[in-house]
């Protein structure tokens, strides 16, 4: 198993900043691994904004969800990652790929200028960026963050079992209703699909199934030349 | 700033190591091909494969040479670039897959803790190469027969993962390797995971056959009402690429039921040592299961398949969770074999 946790990341942090030690700095496997995977990330992330067709963009971004999930095992997460992996890469982008298959947008007619988009982009991200600050600046890190990427108290065998151990116990009703919320739209999805109408004809299968073959096959000996 | 020799050694120990696993995996795959096909022969009174080799052993090969001989023919109007990688997804997602099944006690490449979990991950993944290959061949029938497959294949992970979690909650861990150390017994095959989880046991062959586009769900490719789904453009290298990928799957999905349900590299008698040919003897027995139902079971229509899914796997799964950790709570023996781990 990889490790490398927080510290080992500021560790090389400190490295790349202090110019004197950056030629002595050697990789090791896991720093080789975590630039590999955050550059591809990056890089990947990029190129969803820059693809000419919006099916290439989400093949990006699948490629950058996967790098992420990466990052996450770097981090000790293998949980996190792998659940990374099946919920977003293997069900919620197969959804987006559908739509945006079927959509067939031609590339060449949606083309508009890029500066077209310039002052709306520069604005959200304005906008993100103030956000986050907001959030960051009034936040307190303990040192043990940076530290421990696992909290103290749940140092267990592994990430399955702490991740377990504080979502049923700790977090057990807001997990439950994140639950019931995922239910309820799941079911509203579902009723949107049901419409009756009338004169519709509708496929019972348990009508299918329980059909009598002697009721519905009717054997008749035909003679030559009369026909039915 | 550099690589240091540290990371240069264990890369290249590493692809060592795969490489002892992929080497006999492709080999395999081809008598596995050429096994599959003098089945299916077999129980149609015919003679199968016959004319390559003595009793016709080496036809696999001669497919394959056959096959990267010809040319490969790349569709006007497609999508080249991804065209080319859809097959090589494919493929490649059928060999990683690998690094993480243990073939006997401690022969695993990667013993990671959430080994099932990664399958899962990679399994899901596989859906990637259908739908790529479809969209990229800028035809309405390869287009038509990806989001038939790629919809067969997300609904039944849905219900296999469902399927494996009785078997998780028994043993109280995602490692594959525990999975199996958590079936072993004075009794041998009696301690197995198949017995407790008898129905699950054939609701995951099941499954398997469908994730895998097996018949009688080979929906994607029925050759005889459809024409052969999301491949129907490929030829030469890159239809041998999506074909072995499938192969692979499949054998994935022999050895992934050995070490589940049939205690992998355990044996069924207790004086008899256990061992890897224990794991090789059960994945075959599994494959051979999937052989004979593609020789004697009829195509299942569409809406049938898509129904049984979801209406009867997903919720006869969920009631054996429920079940299950009804069981594990009370004590059933049998079922709860957390102490196993400790």
């Amino acid at each position: 198993m990889v490790i490398a946790g927080n510290s080992r990341l500021l560790e090389i942090l400190n490295l790349t900043l202090d110019l004197d030690n950056y030629l002595e700095f050697r990789m090791n496997p896991s720093d080789f691994v975590f630039f590999v995977f955050s550059f591809v990330t990056i890089a990947s992330a990029v190129c969803v904004i820059f693809a000419s067709s919006s099916v290439h963009s989400v093949l990006w971004l699948i490629l950058s969800f996967i790098s992420a999930a990466g990052l996450f095992i770097l981090l000790n997460a293998e949980f996190l990652a792998m659940l990374l992996v099946v919920v977003y890469v293997g069900a919620v982008a197969v959804l987006f790929l559908f739509v945006v298959m079927m959509l067939n947008a031609d590339p060449k007619k949606t083309k508009t200028k890029f500066s077209n988009f310039v002052p709306v982009g520069i604005l959200t991200a304005l906008v993100i960026f103030l956000e986050l600050g907001v959030v960051f600046g009034g936040w307190k890190f303990s040192e043990e963050l940076y530290i421990n990427s696992v909290p103290s108290n749940f140092i267990i065998d592994d990430n399955t079992s702490a991740l377990g151990n504080i979502l049923y116990t700790n977090y057990f009703l807001s997990f439950q209703i994140a639950g019931i919320i995922l239910l309820v739209a799941m079911i509203g999805a579902i009723i949107l699909t049901l419409s009756k109408r009338d004169g519709v004809k509708r496929q019972d299968v348990l009508d299918q199934i329980y059909r009598d073959p002697n009721k519905s096959v009717i054997l008749k000996d035909v003679k030559p030349g009369q026909g039915l | 700033m550099g690589i240091s020799s540290e990371t240069l050694i264990l890369l290249a120990t590493f692809s060592l190591k795969a490489l002892f696993v992929i080497i006999p995996l492709f080999l395999s795959m081809a008598f596995l091909l050429y096994f599959d096909r003098k089945i299916w022969a077999a129980v149609q009174l015919r003679r199968g494969p016959n004319v390559v080799g003595a009793f016709g052993l080496l036809q696999s090969f001669a497919d394959f040479f056959k096959l990267v001989l010809k040319e490969i023919v790349i569709p006007a109007g497609s999508d080249r670039i991804i065209f080319i990688l859809a097959p090589l997804i494919t493929f490649v997602l059928g060999v990683v897959a690998w690094a993480v099944i243990p073939f006997d006690y401690g022969w695993v490449l990667s013993d990671i803790n959430v080994g099932i979990l990664y399958i899962f991950a990679i399994s899901s993944l596989e859906v990637y190469g259908v739908i790529m290959g479809g969209w990229a061949s800028n035809s309405k029938y390869a287009f038509l027969g990806a989001l038939r497959s790629a919809a067969q294949m997300i609904s039944y992970e849905v219900s296999i993962g469902l399927i494996i979690i009785g078997v998780l909650l028994s043993t109280g861990s995602l490692n594959l390797t525990s999975i199996v150390e958590a079936q072993k017994g004075d009794f041998g095959i009696f301690h197995w995971y198949f017995l407790p989880h008898f129905p699950m046991f054939i609701l995951f062959l099941v499954s398997a056959l469908a994730e895998t586009n097996r018949p009688p769900f080979d929906l994607p490719e029925a050759e005889p009402e459809l024409v052969a789904g999301f491949q129907v453009e490929y030829s030469s290298t890159p239809f041998l690429l999506f074909m072995i990928g499938e192969l692979m799957a499949v054998v994935l999905m022999c050895a992934l039921g050995a070490l589940l349900f049939l205690g992998g590299w355990l044996s069924p008698i207790p004086w008899i040592p256990d061992g890897f040919l224990w794991m090789v003897f059960k994945m075959l027995l599994i494959f051979f299961l999937f052989s004979m139902t593609k020789a004697v079971v009829p195509r299942y229509r569409y809406d049938q398949l898509m129904r049984i899914g979801w209406k009867v796997f997903l919720p006869a799964s969920l009631f054996w969770v429920v079940l299950v950790a009804t069981f594990i709570q009370i004590g059933i023996p049998g079922y709860s074999r957390w102490e196993v781990l400790l």
